[in-house]
């Protein structure tokens, strides 16, 4: 069971100053080593005493993981930057309004103004018995504890799931993927650059990573192309509780119209699955389409197609459902 | 080193939970190994086996009997040795592909293939108990005379010479007691651990069995999955080489040539010929049904 106690344990701590020393510090001590973006998910697990890791590297002082960029095809933000900055960015505001929100619906200010938006991204799942030390199949056991009939498995998963059924917690995670973000990731092999929906793996390819991120690999930063700037977008997040929480289920869409109706659509949601979801089905079958109650209406049947609900999450499927809806509207009409 | 990985369960119990991954390595390293000696003793110091003339005694009105084309494998036995092996392979790399870094989602793959084994095994346990020769693959009295006798002469000590095999050399029949070890175990843990995940077939019940019993089911199916990467990696070697070569192509086209037969065979230990004179009675149970 996890304890909060006073004092983490020991860890010898490094703080490069640039993203080589980082990765030479992670091939270094490989799965060993532990990295510290804000250290709001990191903080957790230390002072739970669950993990233990023997190195810390601190990527608070690489500046060249901080800040946005225009590019000539958009913008690139860096991992480090803070979800506040995101917030507050006037160049992602203008084009970009979709993340802003989606960064600003993340914890609370405090959060927000430590949280950064690669570790926001890159977080580890919040189910209860896994981050509560159990040996569960996240944590290299052999079973899951919330996918049993008297599991607590309210926040759980409706999607995809294989074994494990913990959801991705992310709020930024949908908007970039609506935005057709491109994560950058080093690796001691060189960079690699992948669309923001393949960054995120579920529990059937790798049961205990929510990211294709594996021990020397560093998010360094997000490219977010011009396709989608400027675009009708929405985003939506129900939580518990409104002013601090994780989501029970968020959207995010991006939207280009021609006349009435729906000219280019990705629509994308979080917290029914493992991973962030992007709803391929729901675009198809929206484009060209009248931005009309009908079409709200089939695109939210579409998307809970294969919803497969635990003993106490069976609300996540009309939540799902009316949320897509509700975006496919663009937030004109109640659900 | 830690060869099973262990846990602490919500009730505070150390529970086993896996094998060490490491041991996928250990078993694939063994194999490799065993053909490399295998490779250097038959072609350096091995001297060619020399049998007891097994002929005196059987009639040469029998050995003109035996067929051009000796019958040893049914098309149904090759079936199953085929739709085994596609299985067997499908599951090995859908276990261990993961663990060697080539992600996929492996759990459906895993279990379908499963039961394309389970189901399999059990028809070959049937097609063997009621319609083959269902003695023949076991080691008997004589295999192992004759495996000490092989043993001593190797050594330069005075022994008979070994005789020639009934159907199966021993060297196959302990291969098939091995697979059957690993594979009914490898099944039998599956086909129960099949309660963990989503299936068509069972309400999943992580619950049928204690943290205890379930932790030793999985280390029991990691031990007989990577004792599986041995078992093949032998068993592809064995059928390749070229002096074993027409065992192999009698599990393809179900029969071996005379020559053959005659050479390594012991025609009143495999009885062939369409009918056995009174002269060259069987000598032992392996020859009481029609070949498979």
């Amino acid at each position: 069971m996890a304890v909060i106690h006073d004092v983490i344990p020991a860890f010898e701590l490094f703080q490069p100053a640039s993203v080589d020393d980082a990765l030479s510090l992670q091939s270094r001590y490989g799965a060993k080593a532990w990295v510290l973006a804000g250290g709001l998910d990191s903080f957790d697990w230390f002072k739970d005493r669950i993990k233990r890791p023997e190195v810390v590297i601190d990527l608070s002082q690489v500046k060249e993981l901080r800040g946005v960029r225009a590019t000539s095809d958009g913008l690139e933000i860096g991992a480090m930057t803070t979800l506040t900055e995101v917030v507050h960015h006037p160049m992602i505001r203008e084009k970009y309004s979709i993340l802003p929100s989606a960064a600003e619906a993340a914890a609370s200010p405090q959060i927000r103004n430590q949280g950064t938006i690669g570790g926001n991204v890159s977080q580890d799942a919040r189910c209860w018995y896994y981050r509560g030390g159990w040996p569960c199949y996240r944590a290299g056991g052999n079973i899951c504890y919330a996918d049993t009939p008297t599991g607590l498995n309210r926040e759980h998963a409706i999607l995809d799931a294989n074994r494990c059924v913990a959801v991705n917690p992310s709020d930024t995670a949908p908007a970039l993927i609506a935005l057709d973000a491109k994560m950058v990731v080093r690796t001691p092999k060189g960079e690699r650059v992948v669309d923001a929906e393949n960054y995120f793996i579920g529990p059937g390819t790798d049961i205990t990573r929510m990211t294709i991120l594996k021990p020397g690999d560093l998010l360094t930063s997000i490219k977010i192309p011009s396709t989608w700037a400027g675009s009708q977008f929405y985003f939506e997040k129900v939580r518990d509780r409104a002013v601090w929480d994780f989501a029970l289920v968020n959207v995010a869409a991006a939207m280009v119209m021609s006349g009435d109706s729906i000219q280019r659509i990705r629509i994308a949601v979080n917290g029914v699955a493992a991973h962030p979801v992007r709803l391929t089905a729901v675009e198809a079958a929206v484009v060209g389409k009248p931005c009309s109650e009908e079409t709200a209406e089939m695109a939210g049947q579409i998307a809970i197609r294969g919803a497969e609900p635990l003993q106490y999450n069976g609300y996540k499927v009309p939540l799902m459902r009316n949320l897509v809806k509700r975006a496919i509207r663009g937030g004109s009409a109640q659900a | 080193m830690n060869l099973i990985q262990w846990a602490t369960s919500p009730w505070g119990q150390q529970v086993p939970t896996h094998i060490s991954w490491i041991l996928l390595w250990v078993s694939a390293i063994a194999g490799l190994s065993f053909l490399i000696v295998h490779a250097l003793y038959v072609s350096i110091w091995a001297k060619k086996t020399a049998h007891a003339d097994s002929s005196a005694g059987i009639s040469p009105a029998v050995v003109a009997k035996i067929p051009e084309r000796v019958p040893r494998h049914s098309l149904s036995a090759r079936l199953f040795h085929a739709i085994m092996a596609l299985s067997m392979l499908a599951l090995l790399f859908t276990a261990f592909l993961p663990k060697v870094g080539v992600q996929f989602a492996w759990v459906t793959y895993h279990w379908i293939a499963g039961i394309v084994l389970s189901i399999s095994v059990l028809y070959h346990i049937f097609d063997a108990f009621w319609f083959q020769d269902f003695w023949s693959i076991w080691p008997d009295k004589i295999d192992i005379e004759d495996a000490g006798n092989r043993v001593k002469r190797a050594m330069g000590q005075d022994a008979p010479a070994p005789r020639k095999f009934a159907k199966y050399p021993l060297e196959n029949k302990l291969y098939h007691l091995a697979v059957m070890c690993a594979g009914l175990s490898a099944i039998i843990t599956g086909l129960f651990m099949m309660k963990r995940v989503r299936t068509p077939f069972f309400e999943r019940n992580p619950y049928l069995f204690s943290d205890m019993t379930w932790g030793w089911m999985y280390v029991l199916h990691g031990l007989a999955g990577v004792g599986f990467v041995a078992l093949v990696i032998t068993h592809i070697y064995m059928a390749i080489r070229p002096e074993k070569f027409f065992i192999t192509k009698s599990m393809i086209f179900g029969w071996m040539d005379r020559e053959h037969y005659l050479e390594h065979h012991d025609p009143r230990r495999w009885s062939v010929a369409p009918e056995t004179p009174a002269s060259a009675t069987p000598a032992s149970p392996e020859s009481k049904k029609a070949p498979a």
